[in-house]
């Protein structure tokens, strides 16, 4: 008994080091594993605060292009109107009343864009009915998904990160394939398993695809920039140029699909009818 | 270690952790190359100070950087492990004998003392991108990463070193 109260007492440094060392990787290792989350994150209540004293600082130096950004879209929005009412009789359209989506505003407080797996805070949480697994876009082109919430704040997981795969497609033809990254530029993604048959060209605009319950159909996401086949490959190798600059985002938008419970529910009868 | 001391160090650990996530968190130089001068707390750390707290207090350290960076453990892992072999590196590049020689890093002869803020960086950020990439067929990009913020945080380091010495 001596002899090892006197082994932990000689070795207590190692020991120490080893315990840490391991619990710090093992955190790492824990959130590699997909869609777990991890409860050392961003939107806890003291770092929360200190980002968004920070954002009330800075905020103000980038307003001019914001306020530039949502002109931009006003105006675009104000043209989608016109259309519609230029035509003599104005439409009546129950699924307005009824919208599938539901849109929340929110600002990012903090943004990564130089690791390999990104992450972004925003000033939105729990509080303001936001939850896991809800979409984010600007009102350029798709942002990321949220993986944790607290009271006042989340981190949504950005499409720069490595464990992101989003489902999107062409937009002049059905063919959809995931969006991944492959860490070397911001602006830049990489879409994958759209099928030979596909026709494509550079400068074509994907979208998503609307096969989740997280983001709606038609979302913009960017222009191909160039693409390769592989002889006896099945599929295109797409390098997407974003929309979107990942690296300079403010206003965001959270997306929330009023019928995802009702989906996943049907989905899940399903899965577990086959067991 | 004097109260002084104490109060020294806990000033440095928290204008350092403020210092990394405000700003330098931020710079993204080439598009990921971010310089990690928190490191700079655990090479001022007393020579004669307390080992075990050591080890401790930089974890607390890398944890906090991994709260505000999103990037969960792998600051903690690679603070840990430098505060860990420390003594080690202190005997490599300033001699047996440091423990007598000198009490203030700042004192050390200049080539000693680059030898060991460039053998603890480039230590602190190998095992900081090989957890963070984590995948061997991406050893390249780790060692390419590993190279450029190493070089940009030594440089920073340097320069601080330089900045707060006081004249004696």
């Amino acid at each position: 008994m001596r002899q090892i109260i006197f082994f932990l007492i000689r070795n207590k440094n190692f020991l120490l080091f080893v315990f840490l060392f391991l619990f710090s990787v093992g955190l790492t290792i824990r959130t590699h594993s997909f869609h777990k989350s991890a409860f050392v994150n961003s939107s806890n209540f003291v770092s929360g605060t200190i980002y968004s004293v920070k954002n009330d600082i800075v905020g103000y130096f980038g307003l001019r292009k914001e306020i530039k950004k949502l002109v931009e879209e006003n105006s675009a929005l104000r043209n989608i109107i016109d259309l519609n009412t230029s035509s003599s009789i104005p439409p009546l359209d129950s699924s307005v009343a009824f919208s599938k989506y539901t849109y929340v505003t929110a600002e990012v407080i903090n943004n990564n864009y130089a690791g390999s797996k990104n992450y972004l805070t925003i000033n939105k949480g729990s509080r303001d009915s936001l939850h896991i697994d809800l979409g984010v876009i600007s009102s350029k082109g798709i942002v990321g998904i949220i993986n944790n919430v607290s009271r006042k704040y989340s981190t949504v997981q950005s499409i720069l990160n490595t464990k992101s795969q989003i489902n999107s497609k062409l937009k002049n033809s059905q063919h959809f394939g995931s969006l991944v990254w492959n860490t070397k530029d911001p602006n830049v993604v990489q879409l994958i398993d759209i099928p030979r048959l596909a026709k494509i060209a550079v400068g074509d605009t994907i979208v998503t695809g609307g096969m989740s319950t997280i983001f709606p159909k038609g979302i913009l996401i960017g222009a191909i920039k160039n693409f390769t086949l592989e002889k006896d490959e099945n599929y295109f190798q797409v390098d997407v140029q974003l929309f979107n600059d990942m690296t300079d985002l403010k206003n965001v938008y959270i997306i929330e699909n009023n019928d995802a419970e009702e989906i996943k529910i049907l989905e899940k009868q399903m899965e577990d009818a086959e067991q | 270690m004097q109260s002084n001391e104490i109060l020294i160090n806990s000033v440095r650990f928290i204008i350092l952790v403020m210092f990394q996530i405000l700003i330098l968190n931020h710079i993204n130089f080439l598009g990921f190359v971010n310089p990690y001068i928190y490191v700079l707390f655990i090479l001022l750390y007393p020579i004669n100070g307390n080992q075990s707290l050591l080890i401790f207090v930089s974890f607390l350290l890398g944890i906090c950087i991994d709260i505000f960076g999103d990037s969960v453990g792998i600051h903690a892992a690679a603070s840990v492990f430098i505060a860990f072999i420390r003594p080690y590196i202190l005997k490599f590049s300033f001699g047996v004998s440091y423990e007598y020689n000198m009490i203030k890093i700042n004192k050390a002869p200049p080539v000693a003392k680059m030898v060991y803020v460039i053998t603890m960086v480039f230590l602190h950020h190998f095992v900081l991108f090989a957890l963070e990439i984590f995948s061997l067929s991406h050893i390249i990009l780790i060692l390419k990463s590993t190279l450029l913020s190493g070089i940009f945080s030594v440089l920073l380091i340097l320069c601080t070193l330089l900045l707060f010495s006081r004249k004696s």
